[in-house]
């Protein structure tokens, strides 16, 4: 009898288990089951083209219908996997609506979900999120009416709304908790410069400011007041205070789940049982260039390369996990790349202006080259991304000459 | 709808019928044109859907701008004077007919 592998969740992960899954030659049965209304589409261009108005939601679809059709891949929309069990020779799912779905081999990229906010008036209409493509259309449907934007949260998602709405004229308000902005993903000349680029674009950014409450007028947001009692005007707020992945199924499984909440796997995406692979948002994995610790990788890079990975795994590869992480985020005219991890450096090197909108920082640990933060800086996020990729090094002394052409500097 | 016709490196043709508005890469990779890694779904972000426009179409394709022309240099295949990103072209009625050949290395 033919082998039946399900995958949990229809976002770019879960479809790519499935498009590698036949690739690979793998001729049993495969379905996705998603939660949301749509097929599997691109997340990243919600809060840039998507929201910006030069791109639609057939455009962010992922693969035509006939796609599925063609490659006998089920995709199961609307449904809720709300249960997960082994029995003596199959496991199978159950949905929401008790539809129930039997498996042989297990693929979970359930993925994330924004964190909400819990203070007084957080659930007020107004308060939105961004991460599916329904959150996009809330947003965009109250656009016209939105004068005043407050932004919770400078990471990635709240600082390029900040940005398509200051190019649509809003006031807006950006409040994040940290002292710099995008903290977790690029080092400080990048947070620095990237402050100043929102302020000179017109947007307010507070730091160190933490929300403690929502003012709301008849159910509907109207102000968001500070810990020292500022309330700043609002008829929208986004939030974008980061996600918690999705991992609850895999406890129902016995899987290694970690504190929160994210599913345990190792370098080839297996999670403790050899017949479930996690990848995406929700799986928290090994390094995948130095292997020491474990880290989340919340990426559209990560999401495709792991998905391969964890494809071929439930194949009965033995292939491991060293994919280049790499990001990128389009704020007003610039465009943030980096590659690598450049947590933990002890070196960086600046290359070009700031000043200019076009610079590069590298980073360093040991005097190896780990990450690279490029803004509009194509031709240096690639010589680093491929250096690392190769695993070469691209020497700081001779790369703080801006002049010399990066990837001319690549050595072992 | 404008159609376009993808030629992989071992010379194998593939004609699609294309949404106006979509970009070359987003209808290869929706229909699971091989070759045409796209690995930043089409935000000029990684350089890896390089394909080489047949002359005859390529004022009507339009010049790469200033990032895209960065990134061209640093693609994997070389660089030629027909060398575009495809998530940059939009496909429109002007370009039905468009051949475009995949280069060899994307990544």
């Amino acid at each position: 009898m033919s082998e039946h592998i399900l995958i949990i969740g229809g976002g770019q992960a879960g479809m790519q288990i499935a498009v590698t899954l036949r690739e690979e030659g793998f001729d049993g049965s495969v379905t996705i089951v998603g939660e949301e209304h749509h097929g599997p589409y691109q997340r990243p261009p919600l809060s840039k083209a998507y929201l910006a108005g030069e791109a639609d939601a057939e455009t962010l679809e992922l693969r035509n219908p006939q796609f599925y059709v063609d490659n006998n891949i089920v995709v199961i929309p609307s449904e809720k996997v709300v249960s997960l069990a082994w029995g003596e020779k199959h496991g199978v799912a159950t949905t929401e609506t008790g539809r129930e779905l039997p498996f042989d081999k297990l693929a979970l990229a359930t993925g994330s979900d924004p964190k909400r906010l819990t203070c007084e008036g957080a659930d007020l209409d107004g308060v939105l999120y961004m991460r599916g493509l329904d959150d996009a259309n809330e947003l965009k449907a109250r656009w016209e009416k939105i004068h005043n934007i407050v932004v919770i949260g400078g990471g990635f998602i709240g600082l390029e709304v900040a940005a398509v709405a200051r190019k649509y004229n809003k006031h807006v308000t950006v409040v994040h908790s940290r002292d710099r902005l995008m903290s977790r993903a690029v080092g400080p000349v990048v947070s620095e410069f990237f402050l100043e680029a929102h302020i000179k674009r017109g947007a307010e950014v507070l730091l160190d400011s933490k929300v403690t409450k929502l003012h709301g007028e008849s159910g509907t947001v109207s102000g968001v007041e500070l810990a020292d009692g500022t309330v700043i005007p609002a008829d929208a707020v986004m939030v974008g205070i980061g996600v918690s992945p999705r991992g609850e199924l895999a406890t129902q499984l016995g899987l290694e789940v970690s504190d929160n909440g994210a599913i345990v796997v190792d370098s080839h995406a297996r999670t403790s049982d050899p017949r479930v692979v996690a990848c995406g948002d929700v799986a928290l994995l090994p390094h995948p260039l130095t292997g020491e610790g474990m880290v989340m990788l919340e990426s559209v890079q990560n999401a495709v390369d792991q998905a391969k990975l964890a494809a071929k795994s439930l194949l009965g590869g033995s292939e491991e996990y060293h994919a280049v992480p790499w990001f990128w985020s389009d704020q007003a005219e610039l465009k943030l790349q980096m590659a690598g991890l450049s947590q933990g450096f002890d070196q960086q090197v600046v290359r070009g202006n700031p000043d200019e909108d076009k610079f590069s920082v590298l980073y360093y640990k040991n005097g190896r080259i780990i990450a690279v933060d490029a803004v509009n800086d194509v031709l240096d996020y690639m010589a680093v991304r491929r250096a690392l990729t190769a695993g070469q090094n691209i020497p700081a002394d001779l790369a703080a000459d801006s002049s010399v052409a990066l990837k001319t500097l690549v050595t072992d | 709808m404008p159609s376009v016709t993808y030629i992989s490196p071992d010379g194998t043709e593939t004609t699609l019928e294309a949404r106006v508005g979509d970009s070359v890469m987003d209808t290869a990779v929706k229909n699971g044109v091989k070759g045409i890694v796209a690995e930043c779904g089409g935000a000029c972000a990684c350089a890896t859907c390089h394909v080489y426009v047949d002359e005859a179409f390529l004022a009507e394709a339009g010049e790469a701008g200033p990032l895209e022309d960065d990134m061209l240099d640093g693609a994997a295949s070389e660089r030629t004077n027909c060398s575009r990103l495809s998530c940059q072209i939009k496909m429109s009625d002007a370009l039905d007919g468009l051949k475009v050949t995949i280069a060899p290395e994307q990544v």
